[in-house]
């Protein structure tokens, strides 16, 4: 076990599946000699070689393009998407042929590509920088969508991304990329199942990605005030392990989900419909959302009005459990609903 | 005073346009020389010209009836390739057999040449899967609909052949209406800069459904090639010779490992758009009338005759060879099953997904409830 910050938590996934799959190439921008905009592939064109870690010129759709022909090759691409708001101009080459390549071909051609990509906000960028478009990509069929929220789990999930014939969309927490934890490469566990980070019994918080962290703190600072939290990591955006979170809610009867990107048609909705039907009987309360907004990214400077933190956290708690919250105060004012 | 100053208007410092078309066989079926192409077709014997008409007349008969069996309802649509004949047949007989293809949605002929099954030529256009055949098969990935997606594609397996150590070179069709995308030029710019063994093969047929190619290109498109690096030629696409010699002179730089080509090849979509176009609303009938002078059939026809390797007889053999192939295609379409109904959760994923296998245990469990499931037919 050794104590690896996230990015490098990647950077020791890549390092292991280029040296156990000599299929595995990786493609991206300033990936090869810079190591990464965050130094994620640092080193790793030196070790590999230029053939193995590709320096792509500037677009986005042609790393994507490429990346399927390479696929249809044989090879594994892992490409790297510099930020999520860049991710846009390969967009058809994600959802139109990646995604589709396995079922128009009835099997025949897999898409064993990983896309990585930094994602949301809180580092104080300008626009597009800041992004988290993790839900155009779990509403298409034919992609995997995972996100990490530990050095642990970045090495494990990468480097089983990569091994699984499926297209997968990573998306990297960038605010959490300088995190420290333990890291054991040896560690296993099922690619698509979320985990319990804290046991608790009054109400399910689930988060991923960034967002974990919070949801941690939040749970710390309701249990000063006698409510005990019970959060879960996702993990996996899609397929979602409703198993999981299904098993906390008839415990808790009550669900707050929490997650950057905006609310509306994300992947907080499909989770509280998808709850509903499975736990309707259970639940005490409808499920609470505390997310970001239905608007554009802000300026960085704004950014903490936008993004959900520990006291909207917190709100969302009181609400799910039927406690004096702020949607109280604009009911009682008489406000647009 | 004025005339010893140079001309200062910027558009001055645009070449002229060549108007040279690398052509072997003129409209008469006038065999021309060109001491730089001939070299590439100088193997061909009678026979293989016999067997390059064989090629044409069979593709031509294919996509005859296929509009016919879409005019009957027995296909959803049908992009017939009428004119861009010898454009696909003399490209796609100069690859290797290890050579692969990426094409657009209108290389039907291409696919015949391949070795496509008959029906899994039609059975996108027929509904019953979004791809007719295993693209390992017949080294040609299954058409592309999007378009100009497939350059990308292309340039990646490319750059993996080269990985692979191989000589195997990939080839990618698409149009003049794609040449405006911004994935042709990416995949252009990427074959330049990695060096890729690929040769791009553009059939400009005039037509991007009504938009005339001078929507698209102001100037030849074969000239853009040289701009990102890449050899190019322009070609009469309607010249099975030329368009041979010259795509083996672009695969042979490329089983070299000397990089990209681009090929033009001028030609003209005779037909419509699709079966679901009208082009009397767009197409000028004296265009396509001194168009069909041009007609790729015909004048390697009047060539073979001319030189005493097609008589009466052979035509008539060829001719009987493209109704048989006909007749099977039409069979074949028509004995091309429905897909069954919990089909459509197939091949999604190639490893387990619990999301949809749970959607599939419901749509199983629904079908069932309303006796619309039989058991063999899951």
């Amino acid at each position: 076990m050794t104590q690896l910050t996230l990015a490098k938590a990647l950077n020791t996934g890549l390092r292991r599946a280029l040296a156990d799959d000599d299929r595995v190439v990786l493609l991206g921008e300033d990936i090869g000699q810079l190591g990464g905009v965050f130094r994620v592939t640092d080193g790793l064109q030196q070790e590999f070689g230029r053939e193995r870690v590709m320096d792509m010129p500037l677009a986005e759709s042609g790393i994507i393009g490429m990346a399927i022909g390479l696929a249809y090759r044989g090879f594994r691409p892992v490409c790297e998407i510099q930020f999520d708001g860049f991710i846009y101009p390969a967009f058809d080459q994600i959802v139109a042929q990646v995604a589709k390549l396995h079922y128009r071909t009835r099997g025949a051609v897999r898409m064993p590509i990983t896309i990585r990509v930094p994602f949301g906000g809180g580092i104080g960028a300008v626009e597009h920088h800041s992004e988290s478009p993790e839900a155009y990509f779990a509403h298409t069929a034919g992609l995997r969508v995972v996100t990490c929220s530990t050095p642990q789990d970045a090495h494990t999930m990468l480097r089983q991304a990569i091994a699984c014939d499926d297209p997968v969309l990573f998306f990297e927490p960038k605010r959490r990329y300088w995190t420290k934890g333990e890291v054991d490469e040896s560690f296993e566990h099922a690619f698509d199942r979320a985990r319990v980070v804290v046991e608790g019994a009054d109400v399910t918080l689930v988060a991923y990605g960034p967002l974990v962290a919070t949801a941690i703190d939040a749970a710390v600072a309701a249990s000063d005030e006698g409510v005990s939290v019970e959060v879960i990591d996702l993990r996996s955006l899609s397929p979602l392990d409703l198993d999981t979170v299904e098993a906390s809610v008839r415990k808790t009867g009550r669900l707050v989900i929490t997650h950057e990107a905006a609310q509306f048609g994300g992947l907080g909705a499909e989770l509280a419909a998808s709850i509903t039907d499975r736990c309707f009987v259970h639940l005490e309360a409808a499920p609470a959302r505390v997310t970001g907004f239905d608007t554009p990214y802000p300026s960085a400077r704004a950014e903490e009005h936008f993004l959900p933190d520990l006291d909207r956290i917190l709100d969302g708690v009181d609400r799910a459990l039927g406690r004096p919250s702020a949607r109280d105060l604009l009911l009682t004012s008489g406000g647009a609903r | 005073m004025r005339a010893t100053v140079p001309d200062d208007r910027l558009e001055a410092e645009l070449p002229a346009p060549p108007d040279a078309l690398v052509q072997l066989l003129d409209p008469e079926g006038r065999r021309r020389s060109d001491p730089l192409y001939d070299p590439y077709v100088a193997d061909l014997t009678g026979d293989d010209l016999l067997a390059l008409l064989d090629d044409l007349i069979v593709v031509r008969r294919i996509d005859v009836e296929a509009t016919a069996l879409q005019r009957q309802g027995q296909l959803g649509l049908w992009p017939p390739l009428l004119g861009q004949e010898a454009a696909q047949v003399g490209s796609a007989r100069a690859l290797r057999a290890d050579d692969f293809v990426f094409s657009s949605y209108r290389e039907n002929g291409v696919a015949y040449c391949r070795g496509v099954e008959l029906p899994a030529i039609v059975e996108v256009w027929r509904g019953t899967a979004q791809a007719g055949w295993n693209p390992y098969d017949v080294n040609m990935a299954t058409p592309q609909i999007v378009i100009g997606a497939q350059t990308l594609h292309a340039v990646g397996y490319a750059v993996g052949c080269r990985h692979d150590g191989v000589d195997t070179a990939t080839i990618t069709y698409f149009g003049d209406g794609a040449t405006t995308q911004g994935d042709v030029n990416e995949a252009m710019v990427f074959a330049a800069s990695f060096g890729a063994p690929v040769v791009f093969f553009c059939q400009n047929n005039h037509w991007a459904i009504s938009e005339p190619v001078g929507l698209q290109a102001q100037r030849p498109i074969a000239e853009r090639a040289p701009g990102f690096g890449i050899p190019s030629m322009r070609v009469d696409g309607n010249d099975v010779l030329a368009v041979l010699a010259a795509t083996r002179r672009a695969l042979e730089r490329a089983h070299r490992g000397d990089g990209p080509s681009f090929i033009e090849a001028v030609t003209y979509r005779m037909g419509p758009h699709t079966t679901s176009d009208d082009p009397t609303r767009y197409v000028d009938p004296l265009e396509r009338e001194a168009w069909s002078a041009k007609d790729p059939i015909q004048r390697l026809e009047a060539h073979l005759r001319e030189a005493g390797i097609l008589t009466d007889e052979t035509s008539a053999r060829i001719a009987a060879h493209a109704d048989a192939i006909a007749a099977e295609f039409r069979a074949g379409c028509l004995a091309l099953p429905n897909p069954a109904p919990l089909s459509v959760f197939d091949h999604v994923y190639a490893e387990p997904h619990r999301g949809l296998e749970r959607q599939r245990a419901e749509q199983q469990a629904y079908l069932r409830s309303i006796g619309e499931l039989e058991e063999a037919a899951e």
